[in-house]
């Protein structure tokens, strides 16, 4: 027994030593506020490897990380020397002034990124992303082979196996969706309306205009999916749907590739729902070419608010954090790495296949954030059937246009 | 008391609330009176793991000159009380010059976001706030009637609902009330329903939160109308039994007139309690159905793109709201105090 924990320990310090070594900091402060899934969570580890003899590493990693990152960045020192950020989350560090650019850090120590990893804005690189994100088609093989329908590659084929589902009594709401009112619901309508080939904004402007057929089709769209929900969709995100695909009672949803990998273990779920998710590329909707989904991409940024010193400790902690040494049997498969040497597995075919089919990125807009807000709190209405698509859109309009005015995006 | 002794004894208690109650509401009317400079837009090129791409993006460099000179944005007045987000005046004319009749007039006021929330705010203080009143002084009764040796376990079980944390407690009935939870599948056996959801519902969304609102905060009027009952004059009860009054008859006409003035107090509590309801909406999900004008400030504190002025006019509103509610309480208790001295 003693034997054994001597063995452990002196793997354990060993590795800490290894990864000082590819860390290679001598102090200063690393403190990194993020999103909570697997794939962070593996990138926080990672620089926390790197605390050692004046290098202190601290992580905050939370679903609530976008309500704390400006704030805590804002002071000077800021409390936060990185936040970990997707291309919506990037805008509102960009709109204050909170991150710095990192063109000087990447050419002395960046050695190993490659270009496509490296986020630049008006020439300067601004993030390091290290993981690709989409929604995409997720489903469950036996159930569609229990209904005689193949693989939906539209949104109508979705609402035809959905009916097919239900009317042989296989499943009662065969649907899947974070429809959560909100974020998640908003976003739901941003996949929709890109798919059907719309536009957010006039062009050039922070003018919106999304009230159009497009827009009305798109949720229409939403509104026919919805009845093949689980009555209570407008509280679910995609935390619950996943419950929800765990437990069995959902067949076939649009769901984010970086929670494919939670949904293929048996904890809270069974066996045969395990053996049979299956993932697929993104659906399209209305007769368009353009997948009903957007691209993602997760990275990190260093704070403009800090010393040198830290922020050249933090670039380091975090460089190493997505060393492509990182790469093993566990952390492959929790998302589609961007880092050198990354072989896709089965979890990637449903982001690759939504980038091979020229899914748009989601807009790194300043004002998009504020549209995604008044989408997220107006949308409810017409899923409730308390008034009509137009009127519902005339309102999220209203609503982006009194919080850009304030906000200075509009006069 | 001296004067000269009763500064000096007030002293510290008037530099604290000054520091921490009078300055950050004077912060918050200025934040409310400003917005933020109007934003200078360059066209940049956004370059990443999927191209690049065309894009406006904020000049950092011009809008932090322009923040310099006016660190406290740009003069706004009473624009932000007046926009769609709060008081809405230009939608509210346009929809009574508009409107056919009173009804659609209502509704489409109760599409805006201030009104939608002050209607549910507005029904949920004033639906409670009576019940729980009613239902603390019945278990308070009913406590103070129990036999000496189980009065201490079931003053325990009656505090629990306010013990557990108001976001812990709407957080286990969400679960219980889920479509496949106890509560909730429960009630689809009852009704025969199994379509039955109390969370797409506006309606029962809306008892739902009150019902949760009750439990919460009977407990607190219990506790004090329990203590109230500890003081009530023997002599007077025993003289009215003498005089033949039943049960009903003395809780009507002693112990009621006795404990009226913690009525009082338990009122003006509650109201403002009740106004800033928050948690059971975030904890039940509820804001599709229901929304407070706290639901408001957080909201837009929480979105990627804050909104300090707008949540900051939400704040001075919510005082304004307070105020009012409790005016007709205030103004009694000063009468009181007058008639008495």
């Amino acid at each position: 027994m003693i034997k054994k924990i001597l063995l452990a320990s002196t793997l354990a310090l060993a590795a800490t030593a290894s990864a000082q070594a590819a860390c290679d900091i001598n102090s200063g402060r690393v403190s990194i506020v993020g999103n909570e899934f697997p794939a962070i969570q593996t990138i926080g580890k990672g620089a926390m490897a790197c605390a050692g003899a004046g290098v202190e590493v601290k992580t905050n990693l939370t679903a609530d990380h976008q309500k704390i990152n400006v704030a805590g960045m804002t002071g000077n020192p800021a409390e936060y020397t990185s936040a970990i950020v997707a291309n919506s989350s990037i805008v509102a560090l960009m709109n204050n002034d909170l991150i710095r650019p990192l063109d000087d850090l990447v050419a002395k120590f960046g050695a190993g990124l490659k270009k496509n990893q490296l986020i630049t804005v008006n020439g300067k690189i601004m993030a390091v992303a290290f993981m690709a994100n989409a929604q995409h088609l997720v489903y469950r093989k036996d159930v569609l082979e229990k209904a005689g329908v193949g693989v939906p590659k539209t949104y109508e084929d979705m609402l035809a196996a959905a009916k097919t589902i239900r009317d042989k009594g296989i499943l009662q709401n065969p649907v899947g969706g974070a429809y959560k009112a909100g974020w998640n619901i908003a976003q739901e309508f941003n996949n929709m309306y890109i798919g059907y080939g719309g536009e957010f904004f006039k062009a050039g402007t922070a003018e919106v205009s999304i009230n159009n057929e497009k827009g009305v089709a798109a949720l229409k769209m939403m509104k026919d999916l919805s009845a093949y929900m689980n009555p209570d969709y407008l509280t679910h995100d995609s935390n619950a749907t996943s419950a929800e695909w765990k437990a069995g009672n959902v067949a076939i949803m649009n769901m984010w590739g970086s929670r494919v990998g939670p949904l293929r273990e048996t904890e809270g779920s069974s066996q045969v729902v395990v053996d049979n998710t299956a993932i697929d590329a993104p659906m399209t909707v209305g007769g368009g070419k353009t997948p009903a989904t957007t691209l993602w991409w997760d990275g990190w940024t260093v704070s403009k608010n800090i010393s040198d010193e830290d922020a050249e400790a933090t670039f380091k902690a975090l460089k190493a954090a997505i060393d492509p040494s990182i790469l093993n049997d566990e952390t492959k498969p929790q998302a589609v790495w961007l880092i050198d040497g990354y072989q896709p597995t089965a979890a990637a075919v449903g982001v690759f296949a939504a980038a091979s089919m020229g899914t748009r990125p989601y807009p790194m807009r300043p004002f998009q954030g504020l549209l995604h807000s008044a989408l997220g709190a107006e949308l409810a209405d017409y899923m409730q059937g308390k008034e009509s698509a137009e009127k519902t859109l005339a309102d999220v309009e209203a609503a982006y246009t009194a919080a850009a005015k304030e906000k200075g995006f509009l006069k | 008391m001296k004067h000269r002794t009763f500064f000096w004894f007030f002293l510290p208690t008037a530099l604290a609330m000054l520091l921490f109650i009078a300055m950050p509401i004077v912060s918050v009317i200025t934040q409310s009176l400003h917005t933020a400079h109007d934003q200078v837009f360059i066209e940049v090129e956004n370059c990443g793991p999927f191209g690049c791409e065309k894009e406006v993006s904020v000049d950092t460099e011009a809008t932090e000159k322009i923040r310099r000179e006016q660190p406290l944005g740009k003069w706004a007045g009473l624009t932000i009380y007046l926009d769609r987000g709060h008081l809405a005046t230009a939608e509210v004319a346009e929809a009574w010059r508009t409107s056919a009749d009173i009804g659609s007039f209502l509704s489409t006021i109760n599409n805006l976001p201030f009104y939608r929330a002050m209607s549910f705010t507005l029904t949920y203080t004033f639906v409670v706030t009576p019940l729980l009143i009613i239902l603390g002084f019945m278990i308070a009764v009913a406590v103070n009637a129990l036999n000496q040796k189980l009065k201490g376990l079931v003053i325990f079980f009656s505090l629990l609902p306010m013990i557990v944390t108001p976001l812990i407690g709407s957080l286990i009935l969400f679960w219980m009330i889920d479509a496949r939870g106890v509560i909730g599948s429960g009630l689809q056996w009852l009704a025969g329903d199994p379509d039955l959801s109390l969370k797409a519902s506006t309606g029962l969304t809306w008892i739902m939160l009150m019902v949760y609102g009750i439990w919460h905060s009977a407990p607190f009027a219990f506790v004090v109308f329990y203590a109230g009952l500890q003081t009530l004059p023997q002599d007077t009860l025993e003289s009215a039994m003498i005089d033949g009054a039943s049960r009903w008859q003395r809780i009507r006409y002693v112990v009621i007139p006795h404990i009226l003035p913690l009525v009082t107090f338990v009122a003006l509590i509650q109201l403002m309690d009740n106004f800033r309801v928050f948690e059971p909406i975030v904890g039940f999900n509820a804001e599709a159905h229901a929304t407070s004008l706290s639901w408001i400030i957080y909201n837009d504190l929480g979105g990627e793109t804050r909104l300090l002025s707008s949540a900051a006019t939400s704040s001075v509103l919510t005082i304004i709201g307070v105020a009012i509610l409790l005016s007709p309480v205030l103004v009694r208790t000063w009468r009181d105090f007058n008639r008495k001295t």
